[in-house]
């Protein structure tokens, strides 16, 4: 039997990720530094996973509703009215996921016919493309520019809208750049999405992590916005809790319920231990995750000035906890750059390309690793960076 | 000032260099910064944190509950400051409920220890009761864990 022809067509031409076949060399040496992470270095805050064991203790091991907790919904309705100042009914519009990466999913599959196009900045995070091909949908890239920041502007979206385009798919504070977008550039946004009927999905799992007193702002918030957006947001990375799996989207009633449908079928429901640790993060966490956040924008500080101090240029991002430093003045590409870095130096970091062909000539470094392990990187890289250009 | 201060609570040895680039100052402003918190006092000193059970120093550290009366006019201070002045004491705190003084105490033996109490503290006009609790075992000392954790379990690379 050939198996391979059995294999769906929309899967088996969906490419590798770049990140995976880095993630094997990685896996392969010895003493890599890595910041190559996704993910935060802390542990999750002690007093979430006590609620976690406190959740088994009492024996909450069953089901919960396909739309998670109530209380838990209830508090996510709460939170995010408090931080992005928009409200959402917890009964009809507040779905529990998966992480995000599921809120993703569901959106796309609950909203997108076969030849749809679905328009979203890159460079981007990796899961965006092949979602939106599982979807059956057209991915339609927008590049965004190092001269912008890798922000979003409303002049460039608006030349890849056609008439086709459905779905807008946004996330600031960005991963793999750390872009954030200002209140201005987002209300063009909005301005173009209501004139062109597009749904927007907006993934704001960084929004917690922003520096040098930048206030994140929602799209969803803007007028005329929250009737057609999908707010998306999770526990992930503000409270460290990668691991448990717990996200959220936001909807009108009448998308939550289609969402709702392929979540039912697909997942029943989120796992209900970590529902329960995300009440305790909700209810207390708001102290663990500023110092978390202090932490980083100190890392960050100190890993752009030392690209910068290098000669590669580093715009200074506002939120999430990854720089994209351009390397292209070394006269390599950014895998040839990567490669080197990890035999020579065994740093780990990711290809601007694994994000997007955009990415190309850039790297993402996470600085969601400790101070001290940064040093010695940002000592190697230089290293390298000096040794290439001689 | 207060990053600053967290910085250096982490380790007290960071080079100026990487507290400047952490902090986006000159190496100059932080330098002067430091020089500040050092003159006014928010800075007292700069010390080591030791594993109590590996180092060689073999000390025994006690916690002794002391209640005293307190005085016109001072109330507990001048008592304090006397009990505080023994270089056995290593912190002496007021403490509400119970009892009045928290003095924690350091010395080579438990005879050193026991005789300080017995010979110095108690006889001490004013102090009318001490009560003593020996350290058995360290779990975190000034906020680092002793506990070995086992390393991070992070992929290398994730998306």
């Amino acid at each position: 039997m050939i198996l391979k022809k059995h294999i769906a067509t929309h899967v088996g031409t969906i490419p590798r990720s770049g990140i995976r076949d880095f993630f094997e060399i990685v896996q392969s040496m010895k003493e890599v530094i890595s910041l190559g992470i996704g993910e935060p270095d802390f542990d999750t805050p002690w007093h979430i996973r006590e609620a976690a064991i406190y959740s088994l203790e009492r024996g909450h091991t069953g089901y919960t509703s396909n739309l998670g907790l109530p209380e838990l919904r209830q508090h996510i309705s709460e939170y995010v009215a408090r931080h992005f100042s928009v409200s959402y009914d917890p009964k009809s519009e507040i779905m529990v996921t998966v992480g995000v990466s599921e809120g993703i999913d569901l959106a796309l599959r609950a909203l997108i016919n076969p030849g749809d196009e679905v328009l979203y900045h890159e460079p981007c995070y990796v899961s965006y493309s092949p979602s939106i091909l599982l979807s059956h949908g057209i991915p339609v890239a927008i590049a965004t520019r190092a001269e912008d920041n890798f922000t979003l502007t409303a002049e460039e979206l608006e030349k890849k809208i056609s008439p086709a385009s459905k779905v807008l798919m946004l996330n600031f504070p960005c991963n793999p750049t750390g872009a954030t977008q200002t209140r201005g550039e987002l209300e063009k946004i909005a301005r173009l999405c209501v004139e062109h009927d597009l749904v927007v999905l907006t993934d704001e799992i960084y929004s917690e992590l922003t520096y040098d007193g930048a206030k994140h702002v929602s799209i969803a918030s803007l007028p005329g916005m929250r009737e057609r957006t999908v707010f998306l947001h999770g526990f992930s990375k503000a409270f460290a809790m990668t691991g448990f799996r717990i996200g959220y989207t936001c909807a009108p009633a009448i998308l939550t319920e289609a969402m709702m449908k392929v979540h039912q079928y697909a997942i029943l429901c989120a796992n209900t231990t970590a529902q329960d640790a995300a009440i305790e993060a909700l209810l207390n966490g708001a102290r663990e995750v500023d110092s978390m956040r202090k932490e980083y924008e100190l890392r960050r500080n100190f890993i752009v000035r030392s690209f910068n101090d290098l000669g590669l240029d580093c715009f200074k991002p506002l939120g999430a906890f990854y720089v994209f430093p351009k390397i292209s003045s070394t006269g390599l590409t950014s895998r040839e750059f990567s490669l080197g870095l990890l035999e020579k130096k065994q740093v780990a970091c990711v290809p601007g390309p694994a994000f997007g062909p955009s990415g190309e000539g850039f790297i993402r470094c996470s600085y969601a690793t400790g101070m001290e392990q940064i040093k010695i990187a940002m000592e190697r890289i230089a290293e390298f960076v000096e040794e290439t250009r001689r | 000032m207060e990053l600053l201060i967290s910085l250096l609570r982490q380790n007290a040895r960071a080079p100026i260099a990487d507290l400047a680039k952490a902090l986006d100052r000159t190496e100059d402003e932080v330098a002067a910064q430091i020089k500040q918190l050092e003159r006014e006092g928010v800075i007292l000193g700069y010390q080591v944190v030791v594993d109590p059970d590996q180092s060689e120093e073999r000390a025994v550290t006690a916690c002794i509950e002391v209640s005293i009366t307190p005085e016109r006019g001072g109330g507990f201070d001048r008592l304090a400051t006397r009990i505080a002045r023994f270089s056995e004491v290593k912190s002496c705190y007021l403490m509400s409920g119970g009892y009045d003084l928290l003095v924690i105490v350091q010395g080579d033996t438990l005879q050193d220890v026991a005789s300080f109490i017995s010979e110095k503290l108690s006889t001490i006009k004013g102090v009318i009761s001490t009560a003593t609790r020996f350290r058995l075992k360290a779990y975190k000392e000034n906020g680092v864990a002793l506990y070995r954790e086992e390393t991070s379990q992070r992929l290398a690379v994730s998306p």
